[in-house]
């Protein structure tokens, strides 16, 4: 399909990373040899293994291709999709594993026998690795992956770089690695969200600054004159998460050759860093972020303008201010002063309309396609993502209100919010958005099956159904039996007496996240089979995209 | 694409921005009343609370707020309204003694609330929800005791404990027959089968019980008595009836016999008031089995 147009020669590109990864696998080897502890000899080990991967891949590109990669072929954008194809391929892989091991920790709530009394397999320690596996692997994966896709297709131009969006896909899954075999050896920060070890955070950091430098620099050589609000949304979060990372992970290592290292932050102040890294890593990696891939796929899927460009210019802005003083609503009635708290509370009720600014977006630009819910799986679940989002952006402000959360506070209520958000929005709107781009980057006509696509919504429906509800009902009783009081102003329960009482909504819970698991499992058997054996399209016969070129 | 001619949206009628991007459009849809309006409204509701409570840093301190709201304030006016109401009420068990505070229903209920509470921060880690035990920890609702059931036993065990670090703690031991050489493997094995017999277990396989018999009148009956029904002096368990601390099969009172068993009660005299102390005692008493 290409024609040679220059003659081939190593570019400054290739040539830099290649040299930058070279000293890198020095330094590891140097690292490895040196090491204070067993967690930091194995992962330089297996920094300098990636390192010396990287090289070994860039040289292998260089001699496979017969010429300079071309910006455009026959007049029409030569767009890259190799980075977006690993991406989706491991955002199914590490989706259906995280969602896994999610499932296995609701288990051991509801029946402790499962922790084993082996360290590896302990509550503890896989409990940030299903957090992290399903927000920064699977969610970080979609996220890259969709983004590198809509600023492409959206700027009507090849990605900036060649090597460079490889880099950011395969560095942060080599940061995945890093971050999920530390959690299982023990190697912690201790800080919720944030827990990788001070090594991976220097190393998110460099991916993270190759990301921006790649992002920006497709959408300042873009074709078109105005920038898609798709892209807005992916360019705040890829701003905001560098800004968080940064602020919350200062930290010094014991040596440099250990994998333990110490906070800057302390006491009150290093709560409050943690919870506007926390609740900004919801607000720009799980919103934002996700908002990005809502304008793209929602109107592509069903065909129909944006609802209203207004809307999307006045809650992006209100959702990027508001958002970043919430954090301290995770604080109420702690050792935060009362005005922090104020300040939370407040932002979060002002942030309802513009949230759902982004969920009215979303929904009305089906207006005249509601039709197609019937016979579109794939549009339904973006749909019902949607959904999800307006009711968690709802109960989020509530439960932020102090009354409400010296009720909610520490309680389930708390756990199964979060998985409405996470479960509901995230899931769905990126298991959509899966669906869609399988078929598209592969160059197939559709899913291998939509009837499994259907199943696969049904299934999750119900177990996040099912999750949500056990939640609510188990957070609310163990608030109410948190504080209730015999006349004599002596407790009414004891502590294990409510944790008695939620073990059936465990249970439940645990029902429902299972439901969950099986419909990831048959998404990752229909984006094979699509791979595999779907129908190859006709030429570019993308349904929508047509329009476009 | 870049040519910024807007168009009318057929279906809505309403025109676009005129912008396209990979086949995308906008449509100018103004801003929904009831979204701008809740919006405002949930401004003005964030000012005026920001008026009426602690709300923005300055330099040095904060805005205090018009209605003079701090949270450490009431958690502290609640705490100390809920001590006192609970002094005053648990002021007469001070001086009561265990029998008196049992024959007073004002006390007895306090005592009841109180031990309840108490028991469930406290004990119930342990012990179980309501005293039902644990593999290695008594069932406090039946009427077997090991240091007693008055409610005199019960108190001086929650006071000192059983084991533990203080120096009036209750101290009796299980000696480790096997592995202090006391008894040869074979002889162990003997008194297993016998001791279990006491309580009309089987035996695994063909016993010695009278060689057994003869293990147990040499090693045992200082501590657990010539009838084996156990000695409260000692914390020695009664042998005879169904109740297994440890466990009744043949490998778990081997375990027993083999390397003993201390199991610690923690001394509560330092870490809970007295009248909590005593309320504690009146309740496990009055679980059911006290004597």
């Amino acid at each position: 399909m290409a024609r040679p147009v220059q003659s081939k020669s190593l570019t400054i590109e290739e040539g830099a990373f290649a040299a930058f990864l070279v000293l890198l696998a020095l330094i590891c080897i140097f690292v490895t040899a040196k090491a204070d502890d067993g967690v930091m000899g194995f992962h330089a080990a297996v920094g300098a293994i990636f390192a010396a991967l990287g090289v070994y891949f860039i040289f292998r590109g260089y001699s496979g291709r017969t010429m300079n990669v071309a910006q455009e072929i026959d007049g029409r954008p030569n767009y890259q999709y190799g980075p977006i194809k690993f991406g989706i391929l491991a955002s199914v892989f590490w989706g259906v594993a995280g969602f896994l091991v999610g499932d296995i920790l609701a288990w051991q709530l509801a029946y402790p026998a499962l922790n084993f009394d082996l360290p590896w397999t302990n509550f503890g320690r896989l409990r940030p690795l299903h957090t992290s596996a399903v927000i920064f692997a699977f969610g970080g994966n979609v996220l890259l992956a969709t983004s590198f896709y809509v600023v492409q297709r959206t700027c009507r131009t090849r990605i900036l770089g060649n090597v460079a969006p490889w880099f950011v896909i395969l560095g942060y899954n080599a940061l995945i690695v890093i971050a999920g075999t530390g959690y299982l050896l023990g190697a912690t920060h201790g800080k919720e969200y944030a827990e990788p070890e001070w090594y991976s955070d220097l190393w998110l950091t460099i991916v993270w600054v190759v990301y921006l430098i790649v992002y920006l620099g497709t959408l300042m050589k873009r074709k078109e004159s105005h920038i898609y609000v798709a892209n807005w949304f992916y360019l705040a979060f890829i701003v905001t998460i560098a800004m968080l990372h940064l602020g919350n992970n200062v930290s010094l290592p014991v040596t440099l050759f250990s994998s333990k290292s110490y906070i800057a932050w302390a006491g009150v102040r290093d709560a409050m860093t943690q919870w506007w890294y926390g609740h900004n890593a919801v607000g720009f990696f799980l919103t934002a972020g996700f908002l990005g891939l809502m304008y793209y796929f929602i109107p592509k899927r069903a065909g129909r303008p944006v609802y209203s460009y207004r809307l999307s210019i006045i809650h992006f802005w209100a959702l990027i201010f508001l958002y970043i003083w919430t954090g301290p609503h995770h604080l109420h009635y702690t050792a935060l002063p009362d005005w922090a708290q104020t300040l939370g509370m407040v932002f979060s009720v002002v942030l309802w309309m513009p949230s759902w600014g982004g969920m009215i977006n979303g929904l009305m630009t089906l207006s005249g396609a509601w039709d197609k819910l019937r016979t579109d799986p794939v549009l339904r679940m973006l749909v019902v993502a949607v959904a999800f989002y307006g009711m968690s952006t709802f109960e989020g402000p509530m439960m932020s209100i102090k009354a409400v959360n010296s009720l909610s506070h520490y309680t389930d209520w708390t756990i199964g919010h979060v998985h409405s958000g996470a479960l509901g929005w995230v899931g769905d709107i990126s298991f959509g958005a899966i669906y869609c781009l399988v078929p598209w980057l592969w160059g197939r006509r559709e899913m291998y099956s939509l009837k499994m696509v259907n199943w696969h919504f049904w299934l999750s429906t119900i177990g996040i159904v099912l999750y949500i509800t056990a939640m609510w009902v188990s957070g609310i009783m163990q608030g109410l039996m948190w504080r209730a009081y015999t006349k004599l102003g002596f407790l009414e329960y004891s502590f294990i007496e409510t944790v008695e009482a939620m073990h059936p909504f465990y249970v439940i819970r645990a029902i429902g996240g299972a439901l969950f698991v099986i419909g990831g499992l048959i998404m990752a058997y229909n984006v094979w089979m699509t791979i595999a054996r779907g129908e190859a399209a006709e030429s570019e016969a993308r349904p929508a995209a047509a329009a476009a070129e | 694409m870049a040519d910024h001619k807007t168009d009318i949206d057929e279906l809505s009628g309403t025109t676009t921005t005129g912008h396209e991007w990979d086949g995308l459009k906008e449509l100018n849809t103004p801003l929904p009343k009831w979204w701008v309006y809740l919006f405002y409204a949930t401004i003005v509701w964030g000012i005026g609370y920001c008026i009426a409570y602690p709300a923005w840093p300055t330099m040095t301190s904060y805005t205090k707020g018009v209605l003079g709201y701090s949270s450490r304030a009431d958690g502290v006016a609640a705490y100390q309204a809920g001590q006192a109401m609970r002094a005053e009420a648990g002021q007469p068990l001070q001086q009561a003694s265990l029998a008196e505070i049992k024959g007073d229903p004002s006390m007895l209920a306090f005592a009841e609330a109180n031990g309840k509470a108490a028991f469930g921060d406290n004990c119930a880690p342990c012990h179980g929800t309501n005293g039902v035990g644990n593999p290695g920890y008594p069932n406090l609702q039946d009427d077997d005791w090991l240091w007693g059931g008055t409610l005199d036993d019960i108190h001086l065990t929650l006071q000192y404990g059983i084991r533990s670090d203080h120096d009036e703690g209750r101290i009796g031991d299980m000696a480790a027959f096997l592995r202090d050489e006391l008894l040869e493997a074979d002889q162990v094995a003997q008194v297993v089968d016998y001791v279990r017999s006491l309580s009309g277990l089987e035996p695994e396989g063909d016993a010695d019980l009278a060689a057994g018999k003869l293990v147990f009148e040499e090693n045992c009956v200082s501590c657990h008595g010539e009838d084996a029904k156990g000695m409260a002096e000692t914390g020695a368990p009664n042998l005879t009836d169904q109740i297994w601390l440890f466990g009744s099969s043949h490998e778990d009172v081997t375990e027993t016999v083999s390397n003993g068993r201390a199991g610690v009660m923690p001394a509560w005299v330092d870490r809970l008031d007295p009248i909590t102390v005593k309320s504690l005692a009146v309740y496990v008493h009055n679980l059911g089995g006290g004597q």
